[in-house]
């Protein structure tokens, strides 16, 4: 019993531990978030200081900062990129996991091969063609390659295959579903716990990409969330203030939280369900 | 069925691929006119009325010269009816700004009218890269500015946008002299006085700077707080460009002296082994510093070592250049306010500053020309500028006057008049050896030598590092024989 | 019944490729096409001079030739590894004590919620911010010094020692991606029938045994999914050496991946190195990633569907 005790007490410990790693970032944020230039300038302290308010207002009257616009953006950036990532995952790795034809294979590989390929490789011909097609300076070009998102396929195909069996498919077809009836119907519900953790993973990563927009997008009314801490990082000696950039990092952070703690949820209710028959 | 929709999807990726070849082989080509956006409701044909354009277009990384246009030109009533004004934005940060002015300007000629860019500011250590192109308009030329506009100018910033031709393509508002800002009580225990014709004469050449620091080490002092603090007066004052004229970099003997003297320093302790703009540098300057000095330009001065002399930092909306008796009451006590000097130091230079330049195929060049007129060489506005702002401004006459204005002693400074000592600097600059590579190369200098300096790396990796770094951003650039 | 299902499979066969088609359009447009105009232009010397452009001019393999044998390529690389494992090591083992103690039955852990939560939240920071915020926390000083200061130790420069910076970026990388590892792992964990744990348990297998020979096994597919997409944002390493080194990747290059050595080249938009330097990286990427799968998971997608019928047909259905 004073083993399972002291066991326990250690699992506690090494828990705290690692929440303290991962919370110490937010802390510092806040702790920043709250002070003024000249003192963040001069190195880090744990008090709080009394800028708060004085950030929070230099950030939101900056009317060359559109933050607010900045937010809608990148909310419709990353919820887009979010639904379309992981609809189209599913589909794809539903028509290499149910179906039989001949390039299947090939076209398993091909995706398995070119998961790794960075994006920075083709950056040089990404903007040059994008311009030809017309959308530079336009939202298109960062949330519809999503579709493609070869990882996401991944992790959908190996989700499906321990829990999407064929004979569910099989049933449906003997009740005449048609086949793209029985995706949305039957597999999409199956597949939820896994869409939402993949919804996750893309929200996150496209709420925080700057590398693509940066290369696409000019127009003050179109910046997403990473391009404007990046401008305020960039901003001239006069207008310089580490207090704001700070700031702005922790009012972009909060929708993300919410986010994450809505779908979250829907996670560990996911898992659940998996594990039911204990 | 299934053969024919394979061939389709095959064929479509070998025409895509195809076209892509093709789009790969004239890539010097411009891209198709993107002329969505353009309003029906304007003039359709500028081509035969030469018509100034509806819409002028200025780039920057930030927002500063927006902020200044508003308040001194559009503010002052000199923007037309019917023209409209946009600004595009792009941050620095990795290069992203260079990266879609590039962009822009190389499809400058096939952008409609009103996307057409006009006017765009520029860095001095990149100047000459639009600056020495096609795609920058000589001022006096082509955009009309006359000799004498320009005249009250101070040479140095003419100097930087001077094309190969001897043709000027850009102006600025500011001039940004340094000097060297030091601590008046460590003065007054190193050198015994802190009247700043005496610290200025005991620093005036390299070789007694050595001497001072060597003083003030055995009192427990640092010089300087870190590696680069001194570079800029040692690049500034080359004898020669970085490159010579077949593209082989060339070290100047007064970097190799910013090289032996930094290492020196560090080894001796004369340092404090921080970087420009680190957290160590700042708090150097504050009250718990031992450094006796920071080489520093015009705009430092108010705003960042203000900044890090004050303990409690000043409440928002407060500066110098408020309201008075706010700042007064913020200041008093607070840090080492008041107790910092400035002079000139061992050698003129130049540390930061922006130009506007005005861009080929620009459709609004009456406009531009006011603009330029008025926020670079009117002298009124000028010294209303530097009075608002305490910011050093590009008007010798203008500059010389205030200087001799008593209103303008600097209380953070301990009553000097520093634009005084400013207008004398500026005067002194020589950058004729400016080359486009500056920014890079002064970069990766710093950079390489870093590791140099702490020990990481021998001399020779140090400067194997910086070639290899140089190469990688100037592909053009050849390492020297 | 079975010539009918074959007729069946047929004509369900271009449903497959129906389903395929989203992808790979939109594969082509936004990925394929700037990809084979990058490989395109890596024979090309291909670069600009300030506003000005320089080729195209065919040059062959001369890029290529420049890319493996002129530059520090192998050193880039093994820095990437290297500080790759630094982080996934520890990520790896935290992430699958974790996700034991979190299902685990006997232990019955409370505020599990919580620490789930809080576990995963590190990685909903930008990198960028994250970077900027360590670089506080480690500057010469910064609280960590100052603590080292108050303990009697001399303050250590992080930034201009080797080890320690490399330490510092795989320190990150663990912090950011732990917490999504073990979700992970607890869905896979979770997943495993726990009759089969049972029959081990009975008989006689200890809790070790049970775990490497049970546990492990059954959640291989997500252990391989964990490796490859670690992996994958390894050899993509970018943003936070880049931040905490000031894209300089101090001290003396040791702390440069491969991407941001790729990025020196986007910045001179030298199209030919660039290129070069990107199909290397390709060709090593899409080498590894074929590797990995195919030794990983033994069997062939359609085989393993097949296999993984009997197991899910128990547990599958609602």
């Amino acid at each position: 019993m004073s083993i399972s005790k002291l066991n326990k007490f250690l699992c506690y410990l090494v828990l705290i531990l690692l929440s303290i790693l991962c919370l110490i970032s937010f802390y510092l944020l806040i702790i920043n978030s709250t002070r003024a230039h000249s003192e963040i300038q001069k190195g880090f302290s744990f008090n709080f200081g009394d800028f708060f308010d004085a950030n929070l207002k230099n950030v939101l009257d900056n009317d060359q900062l559109p933050v607010l616009k900045g937010i809608r953006n990148s909310l419709f950036v990353s919820i887009g990129t979010a639904i379309l990532a992981t609809y189209f995952s599913v589909l794809t790795a539903f028509s290499i996991h149910t179906y039989d034809f001949k390039f299947k294979r090939l076209a398993f590989t091909f995706i398995m091969m070119i998961m790794m390929v960075p994006p920075q490789v083709s950056a040089l011909g990404f903007i040059r063609w994008m311009g030809e097609l017309d959308l530079m300076d336009s939202l298109i070009p960062l949330f519809l390659p999503s579709i493609a998102s070869p990882i996401v396929f991944y992790f959908m195909l190996a989700y499906m295959q321990s829990n999407l069996p064929k004979a569910t498919i099989e049933a449906a077809r003997m009740d005449g579903s048609s086949e793209f009836r029985t995706f949305n119907l039957i597999v999409l519900p199956i597949m939820k716990p896994a869409i939402a953790v993949q919804a996750i993973f893309t929200f996150v990563s496209a709420w925080n990409n700057y590398f693509i927009p940066s290369l696409i997008i000019r127009s003050a009314e179109k910046k997403t969330l990473p391009i404007l801490i990046a401008q305020l990082r960039s901003a001239d000696y006069l207008k310089f203030d580490m207090g704001q950039v700070y700031m702005l990092i922790f009012l972009a952070i909060i929708p993300i939280i919410v986010v994450y703690i809505i779908l979250s949820k829907y996670i560990v209710r996911g898992v659940a369900v998996g594990s039911v028959k204990e | 069925m299934k053969k024919f929709k394979k061939i389709i999807a095959l064929t479509l990726v070998l025409i895509m691929s195809l076209s892509l070849v093709a789009c790969g082989n004239d890539t010097n080509e411009v891209a198709t006119p993107p002329d969505g956006s353009s309003d029906t409701s304007t003039d359709p044909t500028p081509d035969t009325i030469a018509e100034e354009g509806k819409v002028l277009n200025i780039w920057g990384w930030n927002d500063e010269f927006k902020g200044l246009y508003e308040r001194y030109f559009e503010g002052a009533g000199k923007l037309p009816d019917g023209i409209e004004v946009k600004f595009t934005i792009v941050p620095n940060d990795d290069n992203a700004y260079q990266n879609a002015l590039d962009e822009a300007l190389l499809n400058q000629k096939s952008a409609s009218d009103d996307e057409k860019i006009d006017l765009f500011l520029v860095e001095a250590d990149y100047a000459l890269k639009y600056v020495d192109s096609d795609y920058t308009l000589d001022i006096i030329n082509d955009v009309g500015l006359t000799e004498e506009d320009i005249s009250g100018q101070y040479k140095y910033t003419q100097e930087i946008v001077t094309d190969s031709k001897g043709a000027i393509k850009g102006t600025s508002w500011q001039a940004t002299p340094g000097l060297f800002a030091y601590r008046r009580s460590i003065a007054k225990d190193v050198l015994g006085t802190d009247d700043p014709v005496e610290v200025q004469e005991a620093l005036s050449t390299w070789d007694k700077f050595y001497d001072v620091a060597g003083n003030a080490h055995g009192k427990g002092y640092k010089m300087l707080s870190g590696y680069d603090d001194s570079y800029r007066t040692f690049s500034n004052n080359t004898s020669s460009p970085w490159i010579d004229n077949d593209g082989s970099i060339i070290i100047d003997n007064n970097i190799i002296n910013w090289i032996e003297q930094t290492k020196e320093f560090t080894d001796k302790g004369y340092n404090n082994k921080s970087s420009l703009w680190d957290d160590q540098w700042a708090a150097d300057q504050g009250s718990e510093g031992k450094v006796f000095g920071f080489f520093y330009s015009t705009w430092g001065i108010n705003f960042t070592l203000l900044g890090n002399a004050v303990d409690t930092p000043l409440p928002d909306g407060v500066t110098a250049t408020g309201d008075p008796e706010a700042f007064e009451a913020a200041t008093t006590g607070n840090g080492v306010f008041g107790e910092y000097g400035v002079v000139e130091g061992p050698q003129n230079y130049y540390w930061g500053g922006s130009w506007l330049c005005a861009a080929t195929e620009s459709d609004n060049l009456d406009l531009v020309q006011e603009i330029m007129r008025t926020m670079t060489c009117d002298a009124d506005t000028l010294t209303t500028i530097t009075k608002d702002t305490q910011d050093f401004t590009n008007n010798i006459d203008a500059m010389e006057a205030l200087s001799k204005d008593d209103n303008f002693a600097s209380a953070f400074l301990g009553g000097q008049n520093h634009i005084s000592l400013f207008a004398e600097s500026a005067k002194g600059i020589d950058m004729s050896n400016i080359s486009p590579y500056d920014q890079g190369l002064n970069e990766d200098m710093q950079t390489s030598f870093r590791d140099y300096f702490n020990g990481t790396v021998d001399y020779d990796t140090a400067l194997d590092n910086f070639y290899r770094a140089a190469i990688e951003k100037y592909p053009d650039l050849k390492r020297p024989k | 019944m079975k010539t009918s299902k074959k007729s069946k499979s047929i004509s369900y066969a271009k449903w497959g490729y129906i389903f395929l088609i989203p992808f790979f359009t939109i594969y082509i447009i936004f990925s394929l096409i700037p990809l084979v105009s990058t490989f395109y232009n890596s024979f090309f010397e291909n670069y600009m001079s300030g506003l000005k452009q320089i080729g195209p001019n065919f040059v062959g393999l001369e890029n290529y030739k420049t890319i493996l044998f002129d530059t520090e390529l192998p050193k880039y690389a093994y820095n990437t590894l290297l500080i790759w494992i630094l982080g996934f090591i520890p990520q790896i083992i935290v992430s699958m004590v974790l996700a034991l103690w979190f299902t685990s039955v006997r232990l019955k852990l409370k505020f599990t919620g919580f620490f789930k939560t809080v576990i995963y939240m590190p990685n909903l920071i930008m990198a960028a911010a994250f970077s900027m915020l360590f670089w506080t926390l480690f500057s010469d000083i910064g609280p960590v010094n100052n603590l080292l200061v108050a303990m009697g130790y001399e303050p250590i420069s992080f930034f201009q020692n080797i080890n320690a910076t490399r330490g510092l970026v795989g320190l990150m990388n663990f912090l950011m991606w732990f917490g999504n590892t073990t979700i992970l792992l607890m869905a896979g964990v979770m997943g495993i029938d726990s009759s089969i744990l049972e029959a081990a348990q009975i008989d006689g297998a200890s809790s070790w045994k049970t775990f490497w020979n049970v546990t492990i096994p059954s959640i291989k597919p997500i252990l391989v999914y964990v490796f490859l997409t670690s992996l994958i944002g390894g050899v993509q390493m970018f943003d936070v050496p880049q931040i905490l080194t000031n894209g300089s990747g101090g001290p003396d290059r040791t702390s440069m991946t491969m991407i941001m050595y790729l990025n020196k080249h986007l910045f001179s938009k030298n199209y030919g190195l660039a290129g070069a330097l990107s199909v290397i990286l390709f060709l090593i990427t899409a080498i590894i990633s074929f590797i990995i799968y195919k030794n990983l998971t033994e069997k062939g997608p359609k085989e393993k569907i097949d296999s993984n019928k009997k197991i899910s047909v128990k547990g599958g259905g609602k």
